[in-house]
């Protein structure tokens, strides 16, 4: 298969769910082709096609233009704060020489036939559509080229479009894409081999940094428009309260209080699925009033009687017992490479050290929030969701209808990191509308928010480190127990499936001749999702403070030992080595597991940092560095503990090497805020249970880093490549190695090495 | 049946007085620029400006709020450029944009009650106001922009 089919005429055969596809696909079931150089232009494989629905690259879906010159062009990923919805419409339009003052961004709806996979999470967006964006422009330039060479009677060759004209340089003529547009859309779409991209240095705005974000003027003037701000005519507000256990059901509710609150109209049930059951809602009792105030008003005055189901025993500090006896136990392998037995029975000195990282909620700013108009034939829903073209396959389905009849308009998201690729909230205000047979809104109180998340998973990671008589490394065993995002899905499911080890588990790329890494059994008790970077965090932060105490122990320099046990530069062969093998569903030929690249950051964050600087008391440095969803990013942490135990973050270096970068003012304030979210999830980060119940309700008690304590500067610093270092993505990667640089630079500032997150208290003198 | 003072406005509301003004604003009188984050004064999302003073309008009743004057993120000025507006969008500091507008409210009362603040008291006086996407770096920037005339 060329990797430039064009892939809406060959659709992936959509035989496994979307949600499920990533994970269970194993080795060697991706459609892989080496890059290559086209006569034309520089293309690679991605992983693309194997998501539902592929890509698109067709100008008659992405872009359309007004007799007055105006180009629209669609935006088909969800914008939560990364940046593609400026940035994918950047791509076309600075391809197309189009003007960005006259481009206007229209959203999508969810629509994946049309439009291809609109899946905003794994920090795909530009890995997966840089190159569908470049050729939809090029095609719709060229178009526009030999609509004007025709009407000219030249030769197109002897044309140019520039910012938004085509010009006839021999006799001084132009036309302006307005007085064009017509003709051009009129003519066949040049094929993928007919195309010729710009060259690199022509670029008006990738790369450059200079557009500003398509809705700045509208957030900061209130005007945006989020989930939680869709207005209808006639609609109602809801709020649900839901079993408080995963697992649970309504058994009876009395709603005569509720129904007394002012405000408040009606009390019904919502229709819940059993666990698990994906995305389906949880149900429970909905009030429904003429404003949200009221509904909650109303909601507080409800007597309700929940069956709290098979999981009303979970308890955060018994789970944390068993999946620490998991880890002390052989587990199911996930890569074995040597023989870890011998290694560890031969060692001079064995390194043991377990870790623990509790479950985390997403909290964005924006809860969960939805707006749905259900007609007896056909509905339409107003929602801030990631997975648009999941949304309207599971409102269809939920609701009955053909997807022809189902409309999913995409909002802005108010903060999403993985909780809003579940659209349970969107189903909720579907089926109260379908009921109630007018628009309602469904927004979930904080409380709602925290307490009936798909939470990050809780996890207990054990490492084991042979070293022998000359203090080489010579065997490295990572036990990882954690239960796993399939279980929402399925049940049965006990461990770690592919896609979560192939986050940082398996994939090590450490120069160790013995490796053997393996995931205990953990049944889940509450829904897991994804959470922004993933069982990157707990891997992660095993493995990377695994690093720092192998160096003390050894008495090294933690970077130089970092750079020494990730080995000299070369292609980590990744998928030789693993029993499950992933690389985030992208071919490994495109997007290797490059050491020498892994390298360059930590020296990059190292020197930048000043690395090795002398520090007052109190002060000390850490590193981490890591391949996150194909991008390497290393992170210097520079600590103050004080003598009371109180840590404060002077300062942050991250390098980053995502590729090919196309929107560099958007990768520094990801990095600056993941900075920010991180140390958040170190320093507090913990959701537990009891008698099955989420025991964290809000801000106060599910805290999160505010301006007075947050890093006072991060710094970016990011590795420039041409366009034939496939770009990768900068949404995903940030958090997962800055909690053990900060723990290892804590250890270096106090001697305290924790290895329980969150910190909390642990530093209190 | 209360008379809010909202952006210059007199607003009309016949329901619950003690529903929080933030459900009065979005619910029944259209303002959503004003954001709900946690029902708590806990985030500051929901910042506005009650007779100059940023007030949390999740945790005050409607009916408190009649009599004095409102204004939300929509009349802050009237084209969007107040300095504070001006210098968010210099610096680029949202992300998601969810909590910017709340952000922008605290910080206009900031300026106003102290043109020129310190790091510190910057830090200070905007710690109640959350941002999970966490842009603070460039919020710090952007309040010091303002402040010196941007």
């Amino acid at each position: 298969m060329a990797p430039l089919d064009f892939p809406s005429a060959n659709p992936v055969e959509n035989v496994s769910r979307r949600f499920l596809l990533k994970g269970l696909i194993a080795a060697g079931a991706l459609v892989v082709s080496a890059p290559l150089l086209s006569r034309h232009a520089f293309a690679y494989a991605t992983g693309a096609d194997a998501m539902p629905h592929g890509t698109v690259n067709n100008p008659h879906v992405f872009v359309s233009i007004d007799p007055s010159g105006e180009v629209s062009i669609i935006a088909h990923r969800a914008e939560m704060g990364p940046g593609p919805r400026t940035s994918l419409p950047m791509i076309v339009a600075d391809e197309m020489e189009a003007d960005w003052a006259r481009c206007k961004i229209v959203q999508a709806p969810g629509d994946e036939a049309t439009y291809g996979n609109q899946d905003t999470d794994g920090s795909r967006s530009i890995r997966h559509f840089l190159q569908p964006m470049r050729q939809c422009g090029a095609a719709a330039r060229q178009m526009l080229e030999q609509a004007a060479a025709k009407r000219w009677g030249v030769d197109a060759s002897s044309v140019k479009a520039q910012n938004h004209e085509v010009v006839h340089a021999a006799s001084g003529r132009k036309f302006g894409y307005g007085e064009l547009a017509a003709d051009a859309a009129a003519l066949p779409v040049p094929p993928v081999e007919a195309l010729k991209l710009k060259d690199s240095k022509d670029f008006r705005y990738i790369g450059q940094g200079k557009v500003q974000i398509y809705d700045l003027h509208d957030i900061t003037t209130g005007k945006a428009g989020y989930g939680i701000d869709t207005r209808l005519p006639g609609m109602k507000f809801a709020v649900i309260a839901r079993p408080p256990v995963v697992g649970g059901k309504l058994v009876s509710f009395d709603a005569t209080e509720a129904l007394k609150v002012p405000g408040v109209e009606k009390v019904i049930a919502v229709q819940g699925w059993p666990w698990p059951s994906k995305f389906q809602p949880l149900g429970g009792v909905a009030v429904i009033a003429r404003n949200t105030g009221s509904a909650i008003k109303g909601r507080d005055a409800l007597k309700i009687v929940w069956d709290d189901g098979p999981n009303k025993g979970y308890d955060s500090v018994e789970y944390r017992k068993l999946l620490e006896a998991a880890s002390r136990q052989p587990g199911e392998i996930g890569r074995d490479q040597g023989d870890i037995e011998a290694a560890l029975k031969g060692a001079a000195k064995v390194i043991t050290a377990e870790y623990y990282l509790p479950h985390l909620a997403h909290a964005s700013m924006e809860p969960p929030a939805a707006v749905a108009d259900v007609k007896a034939d056909k509905a339409e829903i107003w929602a801030p969701v990631q997975s648009a073209g999941g949304t309207h396959e599971d409102a269809a389905k939920t609701l009955g209808l053909p997807m022809d009849k189902v409309k999913v308009n995409v909002t802005l998201l108010g903060g999403a990191f993985g909780r809003k690729s579940k659209c349970d909230f969107a189903l909720e205000a579907a089926l109260l509308s379908k009921e109630l047979g007018v628009p309602v809104q469904v927004t979930w109180t904080r409380e709602d928010d925290i307490r009936h998340d798909f939470y990050h998973t809780v996890s207990a990671e054990r490492i084991e480190a042979a070293v022998d008589a000359k203090g080489k490394v010579t065997g490295w065993r990572h036990r990882s127990t954690a239960p796993s995002i399939l279980s929402t899905f399925k049940e049965g499911v006990v461990r770690e499936a592919p896609l979560e080890q192939g986050m940082s588990l398996v994939d090590v790329p450490f120069d160790i001749p013995n490796i053997r890494c393996e995931t205990g059994e953990a049944a889940a008790h509450t829904r897991i999702g994804w959470f922004r970077s993933v069982s990157n965090i707990p891997h992660g932060f095993a493995q990377q403070c695994m690093v720092a105490e192998i160096a003390h122990e050894l008495g090294k320099d933690p970077k130089d030992f970092l750079l020494e046990i990730i080995g000299p530069p070369r292609i980590v062969d990744t998928a030789k080595t693993t029993k499950v093998f992933w690389n985030y569903g992208d071919p490994i030929e495109t997007y290797p597991n490059d050491a020498g690249r892994l390298r360059k950051v930590v020296e990059i964050a190292a020197e930048k940092s000043g690395w090795g600087k002398k520090l007052p008391k109190g002060r000390g440095m850490g590193i981490a560095a890591m391949r996150l969803f194909l991008t390497y990013v290393a992170t210097v942490v520079e600590v103050e503990v004080d003598e009371k135990g109180a840590i404060s973050v002077p300062r942050v270096d991250v390098a980053i090497d995502c590729g090919f970068h196309v929107n560099p003012e958007r990768i520094l304030s990801q990095f600056e805020g993941a900075s920010v979210m991180a140390l958040s999830l170190a320093k507090y980060g913990a959701i537990t249970f009891k008698d099955g119940k989420a025991e964290q309700g809000n801000f106060d008690d599910y805290q999160v880093i505010r301006i007075d304590e947050a890093p006072r500067v991060t710094n970016v610093h990011i590795v420039p490549h041409p366009y034939e270092v496939p770009a990768s993505g900068i949404g995903e990667p940030g958090l997962a190695t800055f909690p053990p640089a900060l723990l290892n630079a804590v250890f270096a500032a106090t001697g305290k090495r924790i290895r329980s997150l969150p910190i909390a208290d642990q530093l209190k003198a | 049946m209360i008379t809010l003072h909202i952006n210059g406005e007199d607003r009309t509301y016949d329901g619950d007085p003690s529903v929080p003004l933030l459900w009065v604003l979005r619910d029944e009188l259209g303002l959503t620029g004003t954001k709900f984050g946690c029902g708590e004064a806990l985030c500051g999302a929901c910042t506005v400006h009650m007779d100059g003073d940023a007030v949390r309008s999740c945790g005050l009743a409607a009916g408190d709020a009649a009599g004095h004057q409102i204004t939300t993120i929509e009349g802050l000025d009237p084209q969007g450029d107040h300095p504070v507006q001006k210098a968010w969008r210099e610096l680029n500091v949202p992300q998601c944009g969810y909590c910017q507008a709340g952000q922008i409210m605290q910080a206009a009362a900031l300026l106003k009650e102290k043109p020129h603040p310190t790091e510190d008291e910057i830090r200070n006086v905007m710690s109640g106001n959350i941002c999970r996407c966490g842009c603070y770096q460039r919020i710090v920037a952007a309040v010091h922009l303002a402040s010196t005339g941007a």
